[in-house]
């Protein structure tokens, strides 16, 4: 989603912060999926060597990421795959609309493909007169609302039962004020059957690819990307240069760790290996670069390129839980989301890094080892020196720099901010003190050290 | 040319040599000596397949019989279980065709005991759409052919060459409204999993 309103994560989170009992709700469904990720993890004596050996392929996947493209590449093409590379989403966008557009095709089915969120991939195509229907039920929700997914892996996850109820009465003709999620997601499936069985193109996301074989795996639990390639004309497969994987034996290490990670699940439902194209039909491949070999080559932000797109940062994360997907205003939300945007456009992304409280828990979670905290105060410090920092921060830390730097300004500031604490907390706990609306101030002490260790040294004499 | 450019970009931003990690420490971790089809059963179960360890084929035979009415379209991958339309047989129909299949049979030769997983390739599906777009999956597994995890499941599959191939673990199933888990989103409302001795 393009940051449309041009808002900033905390003006967007306090949006999403004026309804209390909608935050504990969304806060307590998420935290529900990472207690399930936590029991599915434990269940594993081999855990923490599964992260460790997954983060050491990705490391040697980044070291030596040209050649197994090529490789990628080659072998895929032995397989009767067509290969297209793409810089950036404007040329990937072209290409899929070329390839449509050749065979003259206007209506098109999609799975689930963060890559084409990043990509807007769906506003182009309407632009250029194509349908395009996702078919992951969760993305099919958020289309019909007209709203970008709040979350990689439950794309409605802020949305009430009651609402998709509205939705699908409006748009797919369910009973008026029917909210049970068996009927809804049997309506949908009547739907989207319909939508499977008409469209001649089929576009899907990859979750791995193996330069070994040239073969790349998508996993759902639903189906729909293998109901959508397996009845198409043409599959189309939209992928980020870092899904590569060396060897087809490395899947026993990733999908051991994504779904148990992202849902607690032991594994999708289906973990689909596509090698070769049916007869008569064709399988094209994008390859897309988009800032990644950029984010490669910058040394304390190149980890990011592990990720396996689980989620599981997002819902352990107490800033997303309480903020919810839409306030980070990016295709990818939550701690990887945060470190991944600022790469795309520093400037318009500036404030995702600070939504964070550095706790670690994403680091924690993640099936791949990125340290995503650290990066994300890494980020911080490079947002800072760039001169991109939200303005109100770099004021404060600008006069907090010129205090630091004078031992009686110090002093003085200290003693004067002591006393507002304790006589007028209500200069500094308003809606003015913009430092103050993301944090709880602290109760004042009586005297500062400084002024303890002189009356001390005093007393001692 | 855009492969060129950014081939060029990413050779450039590589950065010190790392090694593949060996697997073998992590393997040996995950063999396991137990009753492979116990572990699969309480798996597989608890992500929604009906499990049923059966004598033979026959077993096999009643079991359906009892729970697929007669009149609807059965596909069958499985010579044995000669009763319904043989999948080989009408593996060239469009794909399209098979929209009304109530019941697909298949054979599986490799199933995984941590997670209830089924490894399929086209060789057994016969037609790629067979095991998604039929209302209802059963799959018939060998005792003999359980791992104890995707290391081992791999290590079976090895290089064999294949046009596509799936690991399925259940029906297909959502829980996209709330969180709330439905059985039956695009795929089979239901799977079977029959394991012969």
């Amino acid at each position: 989603m393009s940051n449309a309103t041009g808002k900033s994560h905390p003006e967007l989170a306090a949006a999403f912060n004026k309804d209390e009992p909608r935050v504990d709700w969304h806060d307590e469904t998420l935290w529900w999926v990472r207690a399930k990720r936590d029991i599915a993890a434990h269940k594993l004596p081999e855990w923490e060597l599964l992260r460790e050996t997954a983060s050491q392929i990705k490391n040697n996947v980044l070291s030596n990421l040209s050649s197994y493209l090529e490789q990628f590449e080659a072998n895929a093409l032995k397989n009767g795959v067509v290969v297209h590379w793409a810089a950036d989403a404007a040329e990937h966008n072209q290409i899929i609309h070329k390839l449509l557009a050749d065979r003259g095709i206007n209506r098109m089915v999609k799975s689930k493909s963060m890559l084409t969120e990043e990509c807007h991939l769906n506003e182009y195509l309407q632009e250029h007169g194509v349908d395009v229907i996702d078919s992951d039920l969760g993305e099919r929700i958020v289309q019909l609302a007209g709203e970008p997914p709040s979350h990689i892996v439950l794309p409605c996850i802020h949305k009430k039962k009651e609402e998709i109820g509205d939705i699908f009465h409006e748009h797919l003709g369910s009973a008026k004020g029917e909210s049970d999620p068996k009927i809804l997601t049997e309506t949908a499936r009547q739907h989207l059957r319909e939508v499977f069985l008409t469209r001649r193109a089929a576009l899907t996301g990859v979750n791995f690819a193996i330069a070994e074989t040239g073969e790349f795996v998508i996993c759902t639990n639903e189906g729909n990307a293998d109901m959508g390639a397996h009845l198409a004309e043409i599959h189309i497969a939209s992928m980020g240069i870092e899904k590569i994987i060396p060897e087809r034996k490395h899947l026993g290490v990733f999908l051991r760790l994504l779904t148990r990670s992202a849902t607690g699940q032991p594994i999708t439902t289906y973990s689909s290996h596509f090698k070769k194209p049916q007869q008569d039909r064709e399988i094209h491949i994008v390859i897309v670069d988009n800032g990644r070999s950029v984010q490669l080559g910058r040394e304390d932000f190149r980890n990011s390129l592990k990720c396996i797109r689980c989620g599981a940062c997002m819902n352990t994360c107490p800033v997303y839980r309480k903020s919810g997907g839409h306030s980070y205003h990016t295709a990818i939300a939550g701690p990887i989301g945060s470190i991944l945007a600022p790469n795309l456009d520093m400037k318009k992304y500036a404030d995702l890094p600070f939504a964070s409280t550095l706790c670690g828990s994403c680091s924690n979670v993640c099936p791949v080892k990125i340290d995503i905290h650290d990066q994300l105060y890494k980020w911080r410090q490079v947002i800072v020196k760039e001169g991109y920092s939200p303005k109100a921060k770099t004021l404060a830390m600008k006069a907090m720099a010129f205090t630091l730097s004078s031992p009686s300004l110090y002093r003085t500031a200290g003693k004067a901010g002591r006393w507002t604490f304790k006589h007028a907390p209500f200069a500094v706990n308003n809606q003015l003190n913009p430092w103050y609306k993301h944090r709880e101030m602290p109760k004042s002490p009586e005297q500062s050290f400084g002024e303890w260790y002189s009356k001390r040294k005093e007393e001692k004499k | 040319m855009s492969r060129e450019k950014i081939l060029a970009a990413v050779k450039k931003n590589e950065f010190s040599q790392a090694q593949l990690p060996d697997l073998e420490a992590l393997n040996s971790l995950t063999a396991n000596s137990g009753d492979l089809a116990l572990q699969y059963t309480t798996i597989a179960s608890a992500g929604g397949s009906f499990v049923y360890e059966v004598a033979d084929m026959d077993a096999i035979k009643a079991i359906l019989q009892k729970e697929f009415k007669p009149d609807v379209k059965i596909v069958s991958g499985i010579k044995e279980l000669d009763d319904y339309t043989y999948a080989a047989a009408v593996a060239g129909e469009l794909a399209h065709s098979f929209a009304d299949v109530e019941l697909t049979i298949l054979q599986s030769n490799l199933g995984v005991a941590e997670n209830g997983a089924l490894w399929l390739t086209e060789s057994e599906m016969n037609v790629r759409v067979l095991p998604f777009i039929s209302q209802h999956l059963a799959v018939v597994i060998s005792r003999k052919a359980l791992v104890p995890t995707m290391a081992q499941a791999y290590t079976k599959i090895g290089n064999a060459d294949y046009g596509y191939g799936a690991f399925i673990s259940g029906p297909s199933k959502t829980a996209d409204i709330e969180q709330s888990l439905v059985i039956g989103a695009h795929g089979p409302r239901s799977l079977s999993v029959f394991i012969l001795p």
